[in-house]
């Protein structure tokens, strides 16, 4: 077993996945074979807000099909090729595949789109009297191809028909027999012996990528362009006491959660809740709440532009009055002059009212800090190539060697690194119940987002005085980086214990 | 390309059809427009005549013809829910990665979409139908139907 099952707490072990780890897990094994049954108190190499995690090329997620694949297949006798269709077929959950086959074999076969007797070699075959119900080719002599389902077409057709799914529609698994209706599975085999190898290259690519979509420990690395998986042991079950933030190879970092770029301190699922509203709140929404009032009988929002306090919706017909919210008749005889304030009607309109604007006006204060976070991450960016031209020009102007000002690279990764925390740390906030552990969370943002913005200063200094300032940079940028890790370390264990108390429903 | 099977497929139309599916025209091996009638009496197609347009790419019949409906003297548009009023079906038949098989051909699909009309009892375009049209111009192949209704 590999070190993650720390976090597989109890309820994880007997899940449906229970069976995955020994999948990669030679890879796994390599540097873990301590045994960490004390808990991880005792491995200091890990913050509480870390996880473990693996990253794989191309090359050895096939690696790691083929040696399940030869698995199953040693123990069910069946050859390679039919297992492999059927690890598809169950989603790599070998175990199930075993059980069930074990209990009804010819069934699974059918249900894999497998059937009876599958164990000869495919081949082409000349047939007399053929004519190919695509193409209508009726030449003698033609070569000629089916699967066990024994619709024959020629081999021009069929090639053409495997080479339009697999290249025009990056279809892999579930490629079916041209017949119509036909349910069977073009197997491997049959691709590689009909297509070239450029197209037959594409289905292994295809099928190694369902490979990976289908394995809950895996994740492809959503970075453009970039060919790695990433193995991590954490499931959908564990995200509401865990945010796995993961490092690819190619440098992106990302939650595998939900694929999403890094969003530590925030659980995934306050993640989407929070984009969502920052997308709904747009700037119309906030002018609406800002220069509107709901018609306290039907909500409808109302600009007032003129006129009198005598409101009458035009949607409803509700006749109120402006200032009071209050219902216009209880006015009796006082227009144009609201001097009832202390009526209960017109008082439950008002605390309506000013509930949703606090609320609003607590939205707001969270998303400018985010916002303005996501803003200055960005500004750090164009920072970070302006550091570049910096370490350049220091170095000839101060006659420092490179080596001696790469602590201006290291500071700016981690000034982008904390206002990607910070930022998220506002989005979690915003979900948070208001307790003593707020407080010193609370106390905590504060700190980094100092720490943050004194670092971020010293940047903007010009180039001839940052000689100079060398000392305080590697100073502030340790202390920094320190505290985005107390940050970090103090939700993820109050996550972990499940100490945090939501407005908001984490699962 | 598949110049022999739509020969076949064309010889052998002019020979025989279906009740209620008449060729129109067949100038090239490109376009050919073919008549259709619902054959029952369904009150909503009575008497009516449409036409379909079939296109075929070079890659026919690996990959599915473009059929959609068009107006002609006396040829209206069908009203169908899966049928947009600028003639492009909705049917899972007649997308590449969904239902179409190389072994269907110009009459399988005449004959699909001529019971499809058979079997309908709602006088309605499909929900959206304005917005749809508006955004036309498409080639009905670039759009994504989402097959959610397996009963009509």
């Amino acid at each position: 077993m590999s070190s993650d099952d720390e976090f597989m707490s109890d309820q994880m072990s007997d899940d449906a996945y229970g069976d995955d780890d020994d999948s990669l897990g030679e890879e796994f094994d390599e540097d873990d074979d301590q045994d960490f049954d004390d808990g991880k108190e005792d491995k200091p190499s890990r913050k509480a807000y870390e996880v473990d995690f693996k990253v794989f090329s191309d090359e050895q997620i096939r690696k790691s099909q083929q040696s399940q694949v030869e698995e199953v297949s040693s123990i069910l006798g069946l050859p390679g090729e039919q297992c492999a269709i059927l690890l598809r077929h169950f989603k790599w959950q070998k175990d199930r595949l075993i059980e069930k086959y074990m209990d009804g074999g010819e069934e699974v076969l059918e249900e894999a789109g497998l059937g009876q007797s599958y164990d000869t070699l495919p081949r082409l075959e000349k047939v007399r009297g053929f004519a190919c119900d695509i193409c209508c080719d009726d030449e003698r002599g033609l070569d000629t191809y089916a699967m066990k389902c024994n619709h024959r077409y020629c081999v021009n057709c069929f090639r053409q028909y495997l080479e339009s799914k697999i290249k025009d529609e990056g279809e892999a698994t579930r490629i079916q027999c041209p017949s119509e209706g036909c349910s069977r599975i073009v197997d491997s085999k049959t691709v590689d012996l009909l297509v070239p190898a450029e197209v037959d290259n594409r289905y292994k690519e295809l099928l190694n990528r369902t490979y990976v979509d289908d394995r809950p420990n895996l994740r492809w690395c959503p970075a453009p362009n970039c060919e790695y998986a990433v193995d991590c042991a954490v499931r959908p079950a564990q995200l509401h006491t865990i945010v796995p933030s993961v490092s690819c190879r190619c440098g992106h970092n990302f939650c595998f959660g939900c694929g999403f770029s890094e969003h530590q301190p925030c659980p995934c699922s306050l993640v989407k809740k929070w984009l969502k509203k920052c997308e709904d709140d747009s700037e119309t929404a906030n002018w609406i709440s800002a220069n509107t009032k709901e018609c306290p009988k039907c909500i409808s929002t109302i600009e007032k532009n003129g006129g009198c306090n005598h409101m009458t919706c035009r949607k409803c017909k509700h006749e109120f009055c402006w200032v009071c919210m209050g219902p216009w008749q209880e006015h009796g005889t006082s227009w144009y002059n609201c001097n009832r304030f202390e009526e209960k009607s017109g008082s439950e309109a008002r605390d309506q009212q000013a509930k949703s604007r606090a609320s609003l006006e607590r939205y707001l204060h969270y998303y400018n800090r985010y916002a303005n976070h996501d803003h200055s991450a960005k500004l750090d960016k164009d920072l970070y190539v302006k550091t570049e031209k910096k370490m350049t020009t220091l170095q000839s102007s101060s006659g420092m060697s490179w080596i001696e000002v790469q602590y201006l690279e290291a500071a700016s990764k981690v000034l982008q690194q904390c206002r990607q925390t910070l930022k998220w740390t506002y989005a979690f906030a915003f979900y948070l119940e208001r307790n003593n552990i707020t407080y010193i969370f609370e106390d905590n943002q504060k700190d980094l987002e100092m720490a943050v913005e004194q670092l971020s200063e010293l940047f903007e200094k010009p180039t001839d005085q940052l000689a100079n300032a060398k000392k305080e940079m590697m100073d502030k940028t340790a202390y920094v980086n320190n505290r985005r890790i107390i940050v970090l370390e103090y939700t993820a264990t109050g996550l972990a214990a499940e100490n945090w108390k939501f407005t908001v429903d984490l699962k | 390309m598949y110049t022999k099977r739509l020969n076949r497929e064309l010889s052998k139309m002019n020979q025989s059809l279906p009740p209620g599916i008449s060729l129109h025209s067949a100038e090239d091996l490109v376009t050919w427009q073919m008549d259709l009638q619902v054959l029952d009496n369904n009150p909503i197609y009575a008497n009516k005549t449409f036409r379909l347009n079939f296109k075929f790419s070079n890659s026919y019949p690996i990959e599915a013809p473009e059929v959609m409906f068009v107006r002609a003297v006396d040829r209206e548009i069908p009203i169908h829910p899966h049928v947009y009023s600028n003639g492009v079906i909705c049917l899972d038949l007649l997308s590449n990665g969904n239902g179409w098989s190389p072994v269907q051909s110009v009459e399988s699909v005449c004959m699909s979409i001529q019971s499809m009309l058979t079997g309908n009892t709602k006088n309605e375009r499909p929900e959206g139908d304005a917005q749809f049209v508006l955004a036309a111009g498409r080639s009905p192949r670039d759009i994504r139907f989402v097959y959610d209704d397996p009963t009509v």
